[in-house]
């Protein structure tokens, strides 16, 4: 805002160049008017000297912070090794348990079909339906079968028990995961000063070409999305499956 | 009854096979994507395929399209087992003449009855 004494000095300078236009002394006249513009354009360059000051030492800042370098030489690599170590260690969990369980399941399986056949001679030798020579036979597949019922359940319990250990994997995953995501909060700040500084918005990118393929994670991904197998299985016999 | 299972990650190819065994189904093979499994689907005489959906490569939907157009396995029973849960991908697979679809995570029970259903209308 120009001040009082400001706007004084303008109109006398407007006074003078009428005077001297009414003159015909162009001369005088175009001096008059390069004092009333010199003024304007003095406070024009100040404000792009300052703005231009502001860019440069943003920009300079921006260059300078040491954390930049340090993200994209070290960090983003870093975290893509850990990512990967997240897969190796699921993979290796989920095969660890896997391989437990494959064992398992036959042991449970023999266990069941030799209790249920011994149930049966078991109730007819109760209904003294059995021979001697028969119960001779019972007795020694009951041993056996007691015998086989100690060592598949040790082998059991220590399937599930590598089942139990392998869930370790939860932990160590979850801590590397916290990790990369505070790394990527960092370069999200980054950006976002990155953007202040050449002060243009940024387009909205085209997320049409972009969705990404694989789980749908809740709250974040949008379209209409079902859920659960009941959902797929309406739409499908709406579709006439 | 053979059956070609495909998916990228072991693991779930390896879930599959156990609950297919359990189901009876003791003929199963494996191929980790549809550029693998294909060849082996028009070389391999099988009855019946289980495809993920999103796999590096060739996709399910692309090897369910590749599948519907050659004479030889047009009318092979196809199962999406699939994380892709969005109506729209769903519509597109059921366009492409998928017979099922199950969303993972899925459970034994499901997966038999899919299956169940789909031998039921392929022998009707």
């Amino acid at each position: 805002m120009s001040s009082a004494t400001e706007i004084n000095e303008k109109l006398e300078l407007a006074r003078q160049l009428v005077i001297h236009l009414e003159a015909g002394d162009s001369a005088a006249a175009d001096s008059t008017i390069e004092r009333l513009s010199a003024d304007r354009e003095c406070t024009l360059f100040r404000e792009i000297g300052r703005l231009t000051r502001d860019l440069h030492e943003a920009i300079n800042g921006f260059l300078l912070d040491a954390r930049i370098g340090e993200l994209v030489e070290r960090e983003i690599p870093d975290a893509s090794e850990r990512l990967n170590y997240v897969i190796t260690m699921t993979e290796k969990a989920a095969n660890t348990s896997l391989a437990a369980v494959e064992t398992s399941l036959p042991l449970a399986q023999e266990l069941g079909n030799r209790a249920g056949s011994l149930a049966g001679d078991w109730s007819r030798f109760q209904q003294r339906d059995l021979s001697v020579e028969e119960f001779r036979v019972l007795s020694s597949e009951l041993a056996g079968f007691l015998q086989t019922a100690r060592g598949h359940s040790a082998e059991l319990h220590s399937k599930l028990s590598e089942v139990l250990m392998a869930q370790d994997f939860q932990d160590l995953t979850g801590q590397v995961i916290r990790q990369v995501i505070k790394l990527i909060r960092d370069v999200e700040d980054k950006l976002v000063r990155l953007i202040r500084i050449s002060g243009s918005k940024v387009a909205p990118a085209d997320h049409a070409n972009t969705k990404p393929m694989g789980p749908v994670i809740p709250g974040l991904d949008q379209g209409e999305v079902v859920s659960g197998q009941d959902d797929v299985d309406d739409l499908l016999s709406s579709l006439g499956f | 009854m053979k059956i070609l299972v495909v998916d990228d990650f072991s693991t779930m190819r390896r879930i599959i096979k156990n609950l297919l065994r359990d189901l009876g189904f003791t003929n199963t093979q494996e191929a980790d994507d549809g550029t693998t499994g294909l060849p082996m689907l028009q070389s391999g005489n099988f009855d019946f395929l289980i495809t993920d959906w999103n796999m590096p490569g060739m996709t399910g939907l692309d090897l369910l399209k590749a599948v519907r157009s050659d004479t030889r396995l047009a009318k092979l029973p196809v199962l999406m087992v699939t994380a892709e849960s969005k109506r729209e991908q769903i519509i597109e697979a059921a366009q492409a003449g998928v017979n099922g679809y199950v969303v993972k995570p899925f459970t034994a029970s499901t997966l038999e009855e899919k299956i169940g259903k789909i031998f039921e209308r392929v022998e009707a």
